[in-house]
Order: C-alpha cells, then sequence, then structure tokens
C-alpha cells in the first residue's frame, strides 16, 4: 500500500500529520508492507499511490494547497482511478465543491466531494462526541477536538459520517460531522483522528487494503475509555 | 485583575523598557537581559513569567520603580502594548503553533505584529531573522532592526512566505528565501556558535553558559544583541548572563525519594524540539507530563508533531491529565513506555537515581510546586 500525505507543512497544523503515520504504523504492527511518502510543497503530487492523507491548516495555507492541487489535477485523476482519500478540516474543505477563499470570498474547490463551506461564527472550539451515520461503515463513537470556522453544508451526493452529541462538527441545523462519498471519508475531527478511533483508521485502511485482522492496542482502548466519559472542560 | 487604564503607560513613562517577546524562551531570555543590564545596577522585571498586563503593572511597580526595566510581555498582548510601553528595544525570538484554541493562527499573528510594529516603532528592534514570520513582522517597521541569527529548529509554521504566500525555501547554512519574491533572510548583525556570540563588526563574546541547549545560546545572544542596543557593554552582559543558572525552576535539579531529577519545561512543538534536543540520544529514564490546562490549550493534537521517536530505546514514563494521549503517541512513535498517574509515581516507576523529567506549562508549575512543599 502506498500512502502520500499532501502537503503536511501546510495541511498539518493540528497534528494531522499524524494519521499518516497512524495509517502506517497500523499497517506495519500488522505485518503488512506499506511505503508511506510526504508531499511536500514543492514535489509533485503522485498520482500512483493508493491512500491519500490531507489535515488542517491556516487559511492562507489552504488556500495554497488548493492551488497546487488544482493545478495538475493528480489527485482528482487518482480518485477517479479508485485511489481512497481520508481529509481533516482543511482538507475536508477543499475536497468541496467551494470553500472561503482570501477574504472570504467564495473559489472553487476541487469538487470530489459534494459539498460546500462558507465562514461561520462562532467559531466551532472544543472536544467533539459523534454518534456514526446508521447507514454508514462505522459503529463506535468518534471522539476528536475540532477548531474551524467553517460551516459545510453537504450536497446529495455526499452522507454525513456521524452526528455530534457534543460539539458543531458541519455546523448545520441537523447536527453532520464529516461527509463520506465514494471513497472518500472526511471530518473536522482533530486529535488526531485516527488516534482515538481506531475503527475509523481501519476503515480507511479496508478502502484500499481490504478486511484486515483485529489489532487490539490496549494504550488506544484506554485513551478511548478516557475520551469518551469526559464531562468537556469549562472554557 | 483589572489593569487601569493608563496605569501602565504613566509607569512606564520615561523609564528605558525593554520588551522580549515571541513563543519559546521569554522568561529565560528576560532573566538573562535583566542580568546582563544589571551589570549597571538593580532593574525591575517581571521575570517570574507573569506576561499579561497585571504581571507587567506589578514588575513596573516594583523596585527600583526608575530606570530601566525587561518585560516579558505574552505574544498576543503584545501589539496592544506597543503605545502603551513605548519600550527602547523590543526583542523577538520566534513564533510557532502554540495553544491553538486561543491564538487559533499563527501567520495571523504575525500579522498583527507586524502592524503593531508600523504603527508604534520603538526606538530599536531585535529579531531573530532565522524565523520567516518574525522577520516579516519586524522589517515593516521604521525602527532599525538589529538582526540576529537565531536558528530555526522548527519550520513547520514557515511553509509558506508571510509577504506572496509562496513556499518558501530553507537552505543549508544560508537561511531562507521566498521561491517566488525578493523576500529572504537578512545579513545578520550577530551570529553564535557553541562557544562564543559574534558581531559583524567584530566583536566576539564567550558564551559559558550554565544553561545546556542550542535554544539557550540562541536566548543569550537575543540578551546580548539587546544590552548591545541599549548601549551596555558586552563583555560584562555576556559574563553576567553566561551565569544565569535556573528560570524559573528550568534546569533545576531536585531529589525525589532517592532520584536526582532534572526539570525541564517545554510548552509547544518547537519547545519540545529543544528539549529533546537537550535530553540528546541516550542518558537516564526520562518522565514526560502533559496536561490540558487551560494554560496549555486544551487540545494536545500537538503532541503528533513531535519527534518522539527520538527517544525509542531509551525507558520512558508517561503521565499527565493527557498521559493517555502522549501513551498513544509513544506507541506510535515505537518507544516502549509505561503510563504512571502522578509525576512522582513515573519517577519512581523508573527506578532510576536520576531521571530527566519534561513538562508542559501547568504539569511543570504543579511539580514545582509539589517539590516546595516537601515530598
Amino acid at each position: 500500500m502506498r500512502i502520500a500525505v499532501l502537503f503536511p507543512e501546510l495541511l498539518g497544523t493540528y497534528g494531522d500529520g499524524g494519521n499518516g503515520r497512524i495509517l502506517e504504523q497500523r499497517l506495519r504492527l500488522r505485518g503488512l508492507a506499506v511505503d508511506r511518502m510526504d508531499v511536500a510543497v514543492d514535489q509533485t503530487v503522485p498520482t500512483q499511490a493508493d491512500l491519500y492523507v490531507l489535515g488542517g491548516g491556516e487559511d492562507s495555507a489552504q488556500l495554497a494547497a488548493l492551488e497546487r492541487l488544482t493545478n495538475g489535477q493528480a489527485l482528482a485523476r487518482a480518485v477517479e482511478s479508485g485511489a481512497a482519500v481520508f481529509a481533516v478540516c482543511a482538507g475536508l474543505q477543499i475536497l468541496g465543491t467551494e470553500l472561503p477563499g482570501a477574504d472570504a470570498v467564495p473559489v472553487a474547490g476541487l469538487g470530489l466531494l459534494d459539498l460546500s463551506t462558507v465562514r461561520g461564527e462562532p467559531r466551532a472550539v472544543g472536544e467533539v462526541l459523534a454518534t456514526p451515520n446508521p447507514a454508514g461503515p462505522l459503529i463506535q463513537t468518534l471522539s476528536g477536538y475540532e477548531n474551524h470556522g467553517g460551516r459545510t453544508h453537504l450536497g446529495s451526493a455526499a452522507t454525513s459520517l456521524a452526528t455530534v452529541s457534543i460539539g458543531i462538527g458541519n455546523g448545520t441545523a441537523d447536527r453532520a460531522e464529516g461527509a463520506v462519498q465514494g471513497r472518500i471519508v472526511a471530518t473536522y475531527l482533530h486529535g488526531p483522528a485516527l488516534a482515538r478511533n481506531p475503527e475509523l483508521a481501519d476503515h480507511v485502511l479496508g478502502l484500499v487494503a481490504g478486511p484486515l485482522q483485529p489489532l487490539d492496542l490496549p494504550q488506544v482502548t484506554a485513551l478511548r475509555a478516557h475520551r469518551l466519559r469526559l464531562p468537556t472542560p469549562p472554557p | 485583575m483589572k489593569v487601569a487604564p493608563g496605569a501602565l503607560e504613566e509607569l512606564a513613562a520615561g523609564r528605558q523598557v525593554a520588551i522580549v517577546s515571541g513563543t519559546n524562551g521569554k522568561t529565560t531570555t528576560t532573566t538573562m537581559l535583566r542580568a546582563a543590564l544589571e551589570t549597571g545596577g538593580p532593574v525591575a522585571s517581571n521575570a517570574a513569567g507573569s506576561n499579561m498586563p497585571a504581571g507587567l503593572l506589578a514588575a513596573l511597580m516594583s523596585p527600583p520603580m526608575t530606570g530601566a526595566c525587561v518585560l516579558e510581555v505574552d505574544e498576543a498582548y503584545l501589539p496592544g502594548l506597543l503605545p502603551v510601553l513605548a519600550p527602547a528595544v523590543v526583542a523577538l525570538l520566534n513564533l510557532s503553533r502554540d495553544q491553538l484554541d486561543r491564538h487559533h493562527e499563527v501567520s495571523r499573528l504575525a500579522g498583527r505584529w507586524r502592524q503593531g510594529l508600523a504603527d508604534h516603532p520603538p526606538h530599536v528592534i531585535v529579531a531573530n531573522a532565522d524565523d520567516p514570520l518574525v522577520m516579516w513582522a519586524a522589517s515593516g517597521s521604521a525602527a532599525p532592526v538589529v538582526w540576529v541569527a537565531g536558528g530555526m529548529p522548527w519550520s513547520q509554521d514557515a511553509a509558506l512566505c508571510p509577504r506572496c504566500a509562496q513556499a518558501l525555501r530553507f537552505g543549508d547554512g544560508d537561511g531562507w528565501a521566498c521561491s517566488a519574491c525578493e523576500l529572504r533572510r537578512p545579513d545578520c548583525a550577530w551570529t553564535f556558535d557553541e562557544a562564543a556570540a559574534r558581531s559583524a563588526d567584530g566583536r566576539r563574546v564567550p558564551l559559558a553558559l550554565a544553561l545546556p541547549g542550542r535554544a539557550n545560546r540562541c536566548n543569550a545572544t537575543m540578551a546580548l544583541a539587546a544590552a548591545d542596543a541599549l548601549g551596555r557593554d558586552v563583555d560584562a552582559a555576556g559574563a553576567a548572563l553566561s551565569r544565569v543558572g535556573e528560570v524559573q525552576g528550568r534546569y533545576a535539579r531536585h531529589r525525589i525519594g532517592s532520584t536526582d531529577v532534572r526539570l525541564l519545561l517545554a510548552k509547544n512543538p518547537a519547545g519540545w524540539v529543544e528539549a529533546l534536543e537537550v535530553l540528546g540520544t541516550d542518558g537516564p529514564p526520562v518522565v514526560l507530563e502533559v496536561n490540558d490546562g487551560s494554560a496549555d490549550g486544551r487540545d494536545p493534537s500537538w503532541l503528533w508533531d513531535v519527534p518522539f521517536e527520538q527517544l525509542a530505546g531509551r525507558p520512558v514514563v508517561a503521565t499527565g491529565s493527557r498521559g493517555l494521549d502522549l501513551s498513544v503517541r509513544l506507541l506510535y512513535a515505537g518507544v516502549e513506555h509505561r503510563v504512571a498517574p502522578s509525576a512522582l509515581a513515573a519517577v519512581s516507576a523508573t527506578g532510576s537515581d536520576q531521571v530527566e523529567y519534561v513538562g508542559n506549562y501547568t504539569a511543570f508549575q504543579s511539580l514545582r510546586a509539589e517539590l516546595a512543599r516537601g515530598v
């Protein structure tokens, strides 16, 4: 499996670089071969990876990443030929049809997810708990941390990943969190998301690798137990 | 405590105020600069690190209430305090991600610095030329800038040119430059190596620091350049700041049971990179403590930005209110470790007579308080 982590210097502000490392390690710990590459800002985006990973980033960094992905369309071509994508926060917004550009003027996203994002107040900052969409592949409660100023509306081709019980998520009235469309999975959750949600990590890997044997990591189980019983700390 | 409007301005008026700001190294640099300036008599300072308006007020009201005053200023408060404190010198250390639940975006903070320094130029700025965000902030001011080659071991917040948002290139040795516009690292008035600070006009000031690590040689050079900008004798200043041996408990050694423990503080990824450099590749067991108090930032996702892989093969014990997050980070970093319920239990779990402790802000402070009470 080839995993490409896109522009970690731009899309890794909230520790999301950890997602690429977690995906890689969860394959290695099962004895499977994996080749992870971090694609730097001035490098060409490969079209041959099986799984692409995008994280969150600041506004100017997000637009710089979008510009690089729009030019060349490598990610779009890879998705067309069956690659999977896991995207977080700014990464989620980039994959949609529209997002806030400089001075909040809307700009076109990559259009790989049927969703659009506008700026919204107040900024969504804090712990999140979310129940997976019953029509989706996940069962376990999602835990994470959000820090964004976007409101994301899903179109008919995308479904939500989960429904928030604590937190803002996509920021729409239906309390939707994240998006799933084809082999693309996207979320607003940091933490990083895959550190706290191993079922989500294995689902993303399984999109490419097929069914995986269970991986019992007591440290991860302990962290989940701790985060899931959390009363959100007061601000 | 609310600070009365005008109080700071009144107390600072007519005094030679030196400001130190940045993400990391503020307290140490402030302490060093104060030591350097005290070669000429006592100097007021908020050297305990209380760096918001209430702490600044307390410092300005402490003796001596005249003469020079060295103030550590919280990076978010800096722009608003420039017109109030009218500083003679502002030393700008570095800017990187820290408490993102509070600051959100570090590039915005750099933009606010730039605006503040342009609107209210201090008499002189001393700035780390190797940090592109700091350089961008300082270069917008009409104030003369003394550039220091402070180094930049953490460049993850400087991928893009702060002026034109194109990619920055970091060379080996000759600094950074924008790939598109003409913004580049300026030539420096001060550089440093393992043994000394050097000025472009040929002065060499020995830095036989009592404090360890590259980051502290940078802090020392910044303090030295600021003292020089204030017209002080650099040899006397260098000798005085080299003697600073402990800064608010940082690097202090304590006896816990039968174990000798050295305390290190690291608050954010850039700080942890510097702390891991001080720990080196082998040595005594390591206790790591990470909390999520409001002064720490509520979200420890940044643990994944820290190269904990460097600790593989060394005995490690994790603790803190986010010790379990740390444990998962260490697991995926391939670092074998144990988890303990408290710092003291963690130290004891090492079974070693020597331990290196690294904690983030509230973790470090609560361990210090506990040690002060006696354990």
